[in-house]
């Protein structure tokens, strides 16, 4: 393991090839909570010819769908889902210039190959750790299909939000090498 | 007859679905802390280090430890001399899913079919509901919240008598070893072993919602518990997924009888977050 990188979103591809599969990193800025649903409904939009609801850009996806807010807090717990889930949709969205993805699980050789050849990063964060990384969320802004509840496409504002990345643009991925060392049978 | 009214049975199951997502029960803490004791990789002792620290900020601020609060599966047993008063049992754990779920702030993750509109219901409900007749006048109700990133990496397995011992331990390596970071390791694993194929699932959920701190009371499957532990560990998986010796914190086995022919066995796992709770009424 290696120094704690502080990253600021947009990412600039200078930013991602500083990144190592274990390396610690701090996010702030502006991140956008998708998963399934919307996942589905931003590749329909595009297949009919329209554009995104954001600008994607050296953009962050995190894979959330939190419960729903106290009064008076900005968000409920909000720790990332299952990844895998988004393997259908991710590579596109890369290939637009999406600059990486926050969620936990291994991802699919397509998806790992879009990372590689489009300079990406994936990063995991702690799943089950929902009410800790809430609280490095400071806002949660519904940008399209409020209908889908905890599925809807939100931007939100993080402050030293913690993750690990995972499969870095140079082909490691950690959940292949993390292992190794510790796999006896 | 002892009578026991919808409406108790509504308000507990809201204060258990409560209590089951915001409060990890002692158990599942002692777990981690011992793990985070013996886990040899430091990523893994920092992930352990985050869980620790998020369930004391889930309790402290009544907020779910995991924002999948999942779909509410409810073991009930009802003591044949309980007369249930002013309605219907099922309709009372559903009205107490729908206002533990709304006025708690949990998740509602429930859709009313799996193909087509795929529309969340909006109050969490149905349940999924599991009830047993038993001797006497108490209704205990174990509510076990389970999430989807766990509940996907299940599997059954219809083995044969012929692969025996071997062939279970092999069975619960391989699904844990393809369920790799996904299920939010470390995790508590069900395993039911025996019956046919659907009580052998219904044995695995059991077995997942059991304590941590529990053993199988047959030495024999204790001592299963103890190897398949040994070797699930050896995998590698890790707090996290991300490599370490703690992949999972227990497994737990139970077993009933089964079909001279069969040896069915059902894998279910469940996540860091091995939620319970439990009243008697």
């Amino acid at each position: 393991m290696s120094s704690i990188h502080h990253l600021v979103t947009p990412l600039s591809k200078e930013d991602i090839r500083k990144l190592r599969a274990g390396d610690l990193v701090r996010i702030s800025g502006t991140i956008y909570a998708a998963r399934d649903a919307a996942h589905k409904r931003m590749t329909e939009a595009l297949a009919r010819g329209e554009s995104l609801p954001f600008d994607i850009a050296g953009q962050l996806i995190y894979y959330v769908g939190p419960t729903p807010a106290k009064p008076g807090k900005p968000i409920g717990s909000a720790g990332p889902t299952t990844s895998g889930r988004m393997d259908a949709y991710t590579p596109r969205l890369l290939e637009l210039g999406l600059a990486g993805m926050i969620g936990k699980g291994n991802r699919s050789a397509s998806v790992m190959d879009a990372i590689r050849n489009n300079v990406c990063v994936y990063f995991a964060a702690t799943g089950g750790a929902g009410a800790l990384l809430s609280r490095c969320i400071k806002s949660y802004t519904v940008l399209a299909w409020p209908e889908l509840g905890p599925e809807a496409l939100a931007a939100m504002e993080v402050e030293d939000f913690p993750a690990t990345v995972v499969a870095d643009c140079y082909g490691t991925d950690l959940y292949e090498e993390g292992k190794k060392p510790y796999q006896h049978i | 007859m002892r009578e026991i009214s919808v409406d108790l049975i509504r308000d507990t199951v809201a204060r258990l679905a409560v209590e089951a997502c915001c409060s990890l029960p002692d158990s599942m803490l002692d777990a981690m802390r011992r793990a985070r004791e013996c886990e040899l990789s430091s990523t893994g002792r920092d992930v352990l280090d985050q869980l620790i620290l998020n369930a004391g900020i889930a309790a402290e601020e009544r907020a779910p430890v995991c924002q999948d609060t999942g779909l509410a599966v409810v073991f009930a047993e009802i003591g044949q001399e309980v007369h249930i008063t002013g309605g219907l049992f099922e309709d009372a754990v559903n009205e107490g899913v729908a206002k533990g779920y709304t006025e708690g702030y949990l998740r509602k993750s429930s859709v009313e079919e799996p193909l087509f509109e795929r529309r969340n219901t909006g109050d969490n409900t149905p349940a999924v509901i599991h009830t047993r007749l038993v001797a006497g006048d108490r209704i205990t109700l174990l509510l076990a919240p389970k999430g989807a990133g766990s509940e996907n990496k299940g599997a059954l397995h219809m083995l044969v008598p012929a692969d025996g011992i071997e062939g279970v331990k092999k069975a619960v390596l391989e699904t844990v070893r393809h369920a790799g970071a996904s299920p939010c390791p470390p995790m508590v694993i069900g395993v039911g072993i025996g019956g046919n194929m659907e009580l052998a699932c219904l044995c695995a959920k059991k077995a997942c919602a059991r304590d941590v701190e529990s053993r199988n009371p047959d030495p024999r499957y204790a001592r299963l518990e103890e190897e398949l532990l040994e070797m699930v560990n050896r995998l590698g998986t890790g707090p996290a997924g991300l490599g370490g010796s703690v992949t999972a914190f227990k497994v737990n086995v139970e077993f009933c009888a089964t079909h001279i022919a069969s040896l069915p066995v059902a894998v279910n796992i469940n996540c860091n977050a091995a939620r319970h709770a439990k009243a008697v009424l």
